[in-house]
């Protein structure tokens, strides 16, 4: 008994030791590695790393969740049954956007045909008939769900 | 909720639990996904370290990017010319699968993000550290995804050489993952079995208490099943757009949006894929014409030089054999005719397998320099490459002759080979 009262005194500020014990070995390896990642410009991989994280965090991801909610908001509740349809060929289309934009804006266009020896004219065209196919395609299956089954007002 | 017996003022904007509506955030959500990336992400990181093995660092300083690793270099080996397709399925494993795991990437990080407006920032000294570890699991896989990402596309808007970033950057990231796996695995793999064992459907009474699960919920647009389709048509897609550059001819065409997908370049014998052109390594036609061109062999014995002539007339052997790229993409076995390297090597007195040192006419490029194992050296496929599919190779494929060796990857395949040194490097 009393050898609980400074521990339980202590846990609160401490923690699980087990989660401290896993937390300190892993930080162990990543300052191994970390040390050897910033060697060199350490300011510009530092702000890529941090970047990385704060950019999705705080600008992609709620760029991307208050599209969506506009997208439901202005479908109103009785109509929300084509949200799906617009939702899925929007974010598989950005998807592959986000992947894939520095060959569809073109911006690595000079050097992809200087070292590959192919053109990167095309990738643009293509991405806007991927995503023509996509929105086609859920148009298609929206108008044939209609047709089998009128939607239930709410 | 035991958010409300902790002595601080509720937060405001996203700090407020009440921010969160969505129904579908919930520790079932997270946890499907998080299976996957535990997957996913083991499979990434085993194919790299295969891929950082494969350039066999360890050999000679050329072939090291990362000459600081120390102990991260721990596993290294002598890279196998056995199954000749080897490094083709690894990287080709790697990138594509890479791709793949975006949208689930995404979606997890999606899942969890009002744990990153948890308040109070840290409840004790352990989930200050965790959070902190988060940060670099985070930052970690968004830098790997992103590093690989750009330079699989040949932007090289990267803060530094891609192999260093890339490699260590790996470490750290796995350093995080580790952690984050021994702590939230086991509850991952709960959450999947109850939800196995049938209360599949809306959150469990248990569940309901979780920080994931938003307090006061908008009316579902989409079921939870409906979400992770979602996720897995995204990866889908990524991958019915990117696999096709593993292969040749239609297969290819069908990688409509990635690096070295669609048509081959030209037509006839030579039209597979080219790493880099020769405009782009800066080879000019003076160097390499019949009368400019002699390979230098060195060795024991001294130094041969010997002209494009000379080397039709030692005996010459074919193999089939793909090219492979670290950037994932890669060609069916293409057939090579030219000098077995073992054969240059005992010209010059090496009649035991020995290292070989290649070097380029090449001008500029990290790996116009490039070591090759004495196990590579032996292997009777490993050709100085001077025809390809039944015709002389063309200035952008390496004329007037290059190094093709099994299961390497491309760019220890060197091109326009001017001077071959044999012996320990």
């Amino acid at each position: 008994m009393r050898r609980s009262v400074p521990y339980r005194m202590v846990r609160p500020v401490l923690g699980s030791p087990f989660h401290l014990l896993v937390l300190l070995c892993s930080f162990a390896l990543c300052a191994y590695a970390g040390v050897r990642l910033l060697d060199g410009d350490w300011f510009m991989v530092m702000l890529w790393f941090v970047g990385a994280a704060v950019l999705h965090d705080l600008v992609l991801l709620p760029l991307y969740a208050a599209a969506d909610r506009a997208l439901v908001k202005g479908a109103g509740s009785r109509r929300r049954v084509w949200v799906p349809y617009l939702r899925v060929p929007a974010a598989l289309s950005g998807l592959l956007l986000l992947v894939w934009f520095p060959l569809i804006t073109g911006r690595v266009s000079e050097r992809y045909a200087g070292v590959a020896g192919l053109s990167a004219d095309g990738f643009l065209s293509r991405w806007l008939l991927v995503t023509a196919v996509l929105f086609g395609g859920s148009a298609v299956v929206f108008a044939v769900r209609l047709r089998r089954r009128p939607p239930a007002d709410d | 909720m035991a958010r409300s017996f902790l002595p601080t003022r509720p937060g405001r904007g996203p700090f407020s639990p009440d921010f969160w509506r969505s129904p579908l955030r919930g520790p079932r959500f997270t946890s499907v996904l998080g299976v996957v990336l535990l997957a996913g992400i083991t499979i990434l990181f085993v194919t790299g370290l295969l891929s950082y093995a494969a350039y066999n660092p360890d050999l000679a300083p050329v072939n090291d990017k990362t000459p600081d690793k120390g102990i991260l270099g721990f596993y290294l080996f002598s890279w196998p010319t056995d199954p000749p397709w080897l490094y083709r399925l690894t990287q080709g494993v790697h990138v594509t699968l890479g791709l793949a795991l975006v949208p689930v990437l995404l979606a997890k990080l999606w899942s969890v993000v009002p744990k990153l407006f948890t308040l109070p920032p840290a409840r004790s000294l352990t989930h200050a550290l965790e959070r902190i570890s988060l940060l670099l699991l985070v930052g970690g896989a968004l830098f790997e995804f992103t590093t690989g990402i750009l330079n699989v596309q040949l932007d090289y808007v990267l803060p530094g050489s891609f192999y260093p970033l890339h490699f260590y950057g790996a470490w750290v990231f796995f350093g995080a993952f580790v952690a984050h796996v021994v702590l939230k695995a086991p509850v991952a793999l709960r959450n999947l079995r109850k939800m196995r064992e049938g209360s599949e459907g809306s959150e469990g009474s248990d569940d309901a208490a979780d920080e994931l699960v938003a307090p006061r919920p908008d009316r579902p647009t989409v079921s939870r099943r409906g979400a992770l389709g979602l996720v897995g048509g995204g990866s889908l897609l990524l991958l019915a757009t990117s696999a096709g550059r593993s292969f040749d001819g239609p297969l290819r065409e069908t990688a409509v949006l990635t690096p070295h997908g669609g048509p081959e370049p030209g037509s006839g014998p030579n039209a597979f894929q080219i790493n880099k052109t020769a405009a782009y390594a800066g080879i000019r036609a003076a160097e390499t014409s019949e009368e400019a061109w002699r390979l230098a062999v060195r060795g024991r014995s001294g130094t041969v030089r010997l002209s494009r002539a000379d080397l039709l007339g030692m005996p010459l052997h074919s193999a089939a054999l793909p090219i492979a790229c670290v950037e994932g993409w890669s060609t069916s076995d293409q057939w090579w005719r030219g000098v077995r390297l073992r054969d240059l090597a005992a010209l010059v007195g090496h009649d035991d397998p020995a290292d070989v040192f290649v070097e380029s006419l090449q001008r500029h490029g990290a790996f116009r320099r490039a070591a090759l194992r004495a196990n590579q050296v032996a292997d009777p496929r490993s050709l100085l490459a001077l025809f390809v599919n039944g015709e002389e190779l063309t200035l952008d494929h390496g004329h007037p002759a290059r190094i093709i060796v099994p299961a390497a990857p491309g760019v220890l395949n060197t091109k326009w080979v001017a001077r071959l040194t044999f012996g320990d490097l």
